[in-house]
């Protein structure tokens, strides 16, 4: 294919600023998908997705846009996550490109997200078109908006498109901008094969699927096919495009985007980033830029009842085929039983992968408070990683703890900078740099633990800002920290899975805090069950969850004991949900008691 | 047999009962009408032990149509004196007169609905009366040859203190009625109390309050000669209510009128709530059922526990296994060992029961013989 008669482009949005809407109504404009095809929002695959409003799979789909010059051209709109826990994935998709759409809301102007992916599609040297969507809304503020992306990034404002995804104005001009302003791909054909996977599936029926740009040269199928990270080796079953459903195609050349199978077994045989290349003639270098997925936040899963541990392995050895940054291990708790410490990108990706246990494999599960991974070290000498509170060392034998750094973006009215500024310096940050973008909107930046950023800290920032910030972090690095082991027991006997980690200038008023949150959250039993939290032994923070002394129903209702047993079977259905320790029923929202603890 | 009316619905009340003045004298006729067609469309064939009139509140309705209703039945199953045929009343709608009436007809147990001896919680209560009707009232069901008689009384009501709660008590001893019925108040959902309590204008007794007033109902009564049978439920030396004790024994009864319960043949089913639709579909020759389900062996038998437990005996072991073939403590292993362990059960003379200490808190160990 002529590469000059393709155009690989994908769109940056924040989440709800009308993505979805776009990509569809571009579907439609180039009679990719009829009218009665179209399902809204057909590029976000999954119900899940579809629930939550965000993209997590991405996706490539082909469209034939015959352009105002009389020539007609491939345009492959490539879809991206829009979510920090998945920035990694952006930057792949960001580099299968040579375009993007920056799609802003007029409504509510650019978001720490927005600005996070714009500055990565930067450093990729992407042609940006930015779009002002949703103009049809009464309380659009294009003006505003202009401003903001003529002071932030620099437009002028006759590069700026104005549309609605809903009305469908402006998406000729977007599908022109695309041909004109974002150069061809400009691969050579007859160097060694290099293919860039910037996205994988598991499918039940085929296997693992790769979604590849083609950098340089042309991939047949039959091919025999080496993955550079791992140096495994394939050969290629099939190839296909997407319009939106797959169309077998037998070869795809330099700049051409699309789908590739060769009986790999699950998503580790196609890691994102990796490159593909010929077994007989391979490329001297991968392409750049590709990381090993490494999970940030890790948390134990264990299921309520101890006999469904197996079922629990074979459920994350599922969705492990589809989701290479999923790990876990297996682990035991003193109070929980048999159970997995699994890791994940960030929190949306664990709630995602909690969901999908209890949802597709019909699991219940609890859920320990999610943390990050410290670096112990101990008076041997010796540098632990240790990913589980109820596993570090005691404190005599620790000579330092070294925990995850972020660098966090906030965008907020500037109004409101006072009290984000105040949230972070509670949460230990450390400030760094502050900007205004408008008059009105600026952007803080500041440096973080990460294990702040888990404890409720997005929920906190949107508080304060009566829900204008917008926040992006990135992983920084590791740094020191006075930390300790805040541990809980109930009814006098410790519960390791409800231990976590603290700065020691906090451990008191969280110990105290926490103990309270418990109380609340744990149901009255037939006794009384103290609370107590403490650090190093000693008892810091003391509740006491008074018994529960009448629990009984008086009336008959005529005979209707159907009533009577549904009363009951919901009783015992609450009771089902809970995790026995000895005589203590604890329900599921104990274990998260400590993100909820309040400042 | 359920009528469904009742002067006023009370604030606490989410019975299917509704105002009187709601239907017109031609509708309750109707109405009237409606559960007699039902009545005699009944094909089973039984002895029954007792008839149970019951609401609402069924005086409400002019003792004449009772007297007929009564009259429809007695004349189907040839029912008897020896045959519990029981009337819900409330003081302020009956007078002598009318219980003589309905004494003449064949009733020959009163269950009066008094909920307490005390006209401040009487009028949280919302009830239209006040104590000196109370007594009236009893003195002229005896005078009407009223033998056997027991009182409803509620406690836990918003405002009531232990010492209160007792007055009441040591008041229904003077009674000297046969059977009282002593129920925790239960604020249901979407009722106007709830609704006043979510406000914050009435609060319920504190839970230990409410536990000192539990087991002063049992003290009190027990004695006064009142023999504690079922959770709730007191009675002088044979006069338990028989009717009631089907529903505890998890046997068969058959409902007729608007949303009434019925359980035959390890089915159970209920009549539409609305007494004009109800009586629609009766007049159409149409079956009034809205609500049926069969149930499997195993729910008959998880019912038949936790029914049977609410009595002070238990579940009687011999009698669960010719009835179901299996042993009780077989079935239910597991939670038995759990709850005697926990003090809350007790197994004694070939009866599983409730502990003292299990009374208070009897949901805790019904939830446990519910089985998935």
């Amino acid at each position: 294919m002529d590469q000059e008669r393709i155009r690989n482009f994908c769109i940056i949005a924040h989440i709800d600023h009308g993505k979805s809407t776009l990509a569809d109504r571009l579907l439609q404009q180039t009679h990719t998908v009829s009218e009665r095809e179209m399902v809204d929002q057909i590029l976000d695959q999954m119900d899940l997705e579809r629930e939550r409003g965000i993209t997590i799979k991405l996706q490539a789909v082909r469209l034939e846009y015959a352009a105002k010059d009389g020539k007609t051209y491939t345009l492959n709109l490539i879809d991206t996550p829009g979510h920090v826990d998945f920035s990694y994935e952006v930057s792949r998709s960001l580099a299968a490109c040579e375009g993007a759409l920056l799609v802003i809301d007029a409504s509510q102007g650019i978001e720490a997200q927005t600005l996070a992916n714009l500055y990565m599609a930067l450093d990729n040297d992407l042609e940006i078109i930015p779009v002002i969507n949703k103009i049809d809304l009464p309380n659009a503020e294009v003006e505003r908006v202009l401003g903001e992306l003529e002071d932030t990034i620099g437009f002028t404002r006759d590069q700026v498109i104005l549309a609605s995804a809903k009305t469908g104005q402006g998406v000729e001009e977007i599908l022109e901008a695309v041909v004109e302003r974002i150069p061809p791909p400009r691969g050579n054909l007859e160097e060694p094969l290099k293919a860039l996977i910037f996205d994988s599936h598991y499918d039940v029926y085929r296997g693992a699927v790769a979604y590849i740009r083609v950098v340089d040269g042309v991939v047949k199928v039959g091919d025999g096919i080496t993955m550079m990270s791992s140096g495994r080796e394939f050969e290629v079953t099939q190839l296909g495009v997407f319009r939106p459903h797959m169309v077998s195609v037998e070869e795809l050349g330099a700049g051409e985007v699309g789908c590739l199978l060769a009986s790999l077994k699950d998503v580790k045989d196609t890691r994102v980033g990796d490159t593909i290349t010929h077994t007989r003639r391979p490329a001297a270098e991968p392409l750049p830029g590709y990381r090993a997925a490494r999970p940030m936040v890790y948390a134990g899963l264990y299921p309520v009842n101890n006999e469904d541990f197996e079922a629990l392995r074979t459920a994350l050895e599922k969705l492990q085929l589809n989701d290479a940054a999923l790990s876990f291990e297996p682990e035991t708790s003193a109070a929980l039983g048999f159970g997995f410490r699994c890791g994940f990108l960030g929190l949306l990706h664990m709630e995602i992968v909690q969901e999908r246990l209890e949802r597709q494999f019909d699991l219940n599960l609890i859920t320990t408070a999610p943390n990050v991974v410290y670096r112990v070290t101990t008076t041997d000498g010796e540098t632990l990683v240790v990913d589980n509170p109820a596993a570090f060392p005691s404190q005599g034998s620790i000579t330092a703890i070294e925990e995850p750094y972020v660098d966090a973006t906030i965008i907020v009215p500037s109004d409101f900078a006072g009290p984000v500024m105040e949230l972070c310096q509670d949460r230990r940050g450390t400030f760094q740099t502050m900007e205004y973008i408008t008059p009105e909107r600026m952007v803080i930046r500041y440096s973080l633990p990460l294990s702040e950023i888990l404890l409720d800290f997005f929920d906190r920032l949107k508080s304060r800002t009566r829900g204008y910030a917008s926040l992006d972090y990135e992983f920084r690095g590791y740094q020191e920290s006075d930390l300790v082991k805040l541990d809980v027991l109930l009814n006098g006997k410790p519960v390791d899975a409800l231990s976590c980690i603290v700065h020691r200038s906090r451990a008191q008023k969280r110990g105290r805090q926490l103990a309270e949150k418990l109380k609340e959250v744990i149901p009255r039993q037939l006794f009384e069950v103290p609370i107590q939290a403490a650090i190093g032994g000693k008892i810091i923070a003391r509740e006491t969850v008074r018994a529960l002394r009448k629990d009984v129903l008086a009336k008959c209702y005529g005979g209707d004991v159907t009533r009577k047993r549904k009363l009951l079977e919901k009783q015992r259905e609450g009771k089902r949900r809970m995790k026995q320790f000895g005589d203590v029923e604890v329900p599921q929202e104990a274990f998260m008691a400590i993100l909820q603890v309040d400042d | 047999m359920h009528i469904p009316f009742c002067l006023r619905k009370c604030p606490y009340c989410d019975f299917n009962s509704y105002p009187r003045s709601r239907w017109s004298r031609e509708d309750r006729r109707r109405y009237v009408g409606a559960v007699a067609r039902e009545l005699g469309g009944i094909g089973v064939s039984c002895a029954p032990v007792s008839l149970y009139f019951g609401g609402g509140t069924p005086t409400t309705l002019p003792p004449q149509d009772l007297a007929w209703l009564l009259g429809l039945a007695k004349d189907k199953w040839n029912l008897g004196e020896e045959v519990e045929i029981s009337i819900e009343a409330n003081p302020d709608t009956v007078d002598g007169e009318v219980l003589q009436e309905l004494r003449n007809a064949g009733f020959n147990r009163l269950s009066l609905g008094v909920q307490s001896l005390r006209d401040r919680d009487l009028a949280i209560l919302g009830r239209s009366y006040d104590v000196q009707t109370v007594h009236r009232a009893l003195q002229d069901a005896r005078l009407a040859g009223f033998t056997n008689i027991g009182v409803d009384l509620i406690y836990g009501i918003p405002g009531q203190s232990p010492q209160d709660w007792r007055e009441t008590l040591e008041g229904a001893l003077e009674l000297e009625v046969e059977h009282i019925s002593c129920y925790s108040l239960q604020v249901e959902d979407h009722t106007p109390m709830a609704a006043a309590i979510m406000r914050g204008e009435l609060a319920l007794p504190p839970e230990d309050d409410w536990l000192e007033m539990f087991q002063m109902t049992v003290e009190i009564l027990g004695k006064g000669g009142y023999e504690h049978y079922e959770i709730a439920n007191f009675a002088r030396p044979g006069r338990q209510c028989r009717h009631n004790l089907l529903y505890w024994k998890n046997r068969w009864y058959l409902g007729v009128g608007a949303g009434a319960h019925s359980h035959w043949e390890r089915r159970r089913w209920a009549n539409v709530k609305d007494p004009g639709t109800y009586a629609d579909l009766v007049a159409a020759g149409m079956p009034a059922v809205e609500d049926e389900r069969s149930l499997t062996e195993g729910e008959e038998m998880d019912e038949t526990a936790f029914l049977g437990l609410r009595l002070l005996g238990g579940v009687d072991l011999g009698e669960y296994r010719r009835r179901f073939g299996r042993d009780l403590g077989a079935v239910y292993a597991d939670p038995i060992a759990q709850l005697t362990a926990r003090g809350l059960l007790e197994q004694a003379d070939g009866q599983l029961r409730l502990t003292t200490r299990g009374l208070p808190v009897a949901n805790v160990v019904f939830a446990q013989f519910i089985r998935d």
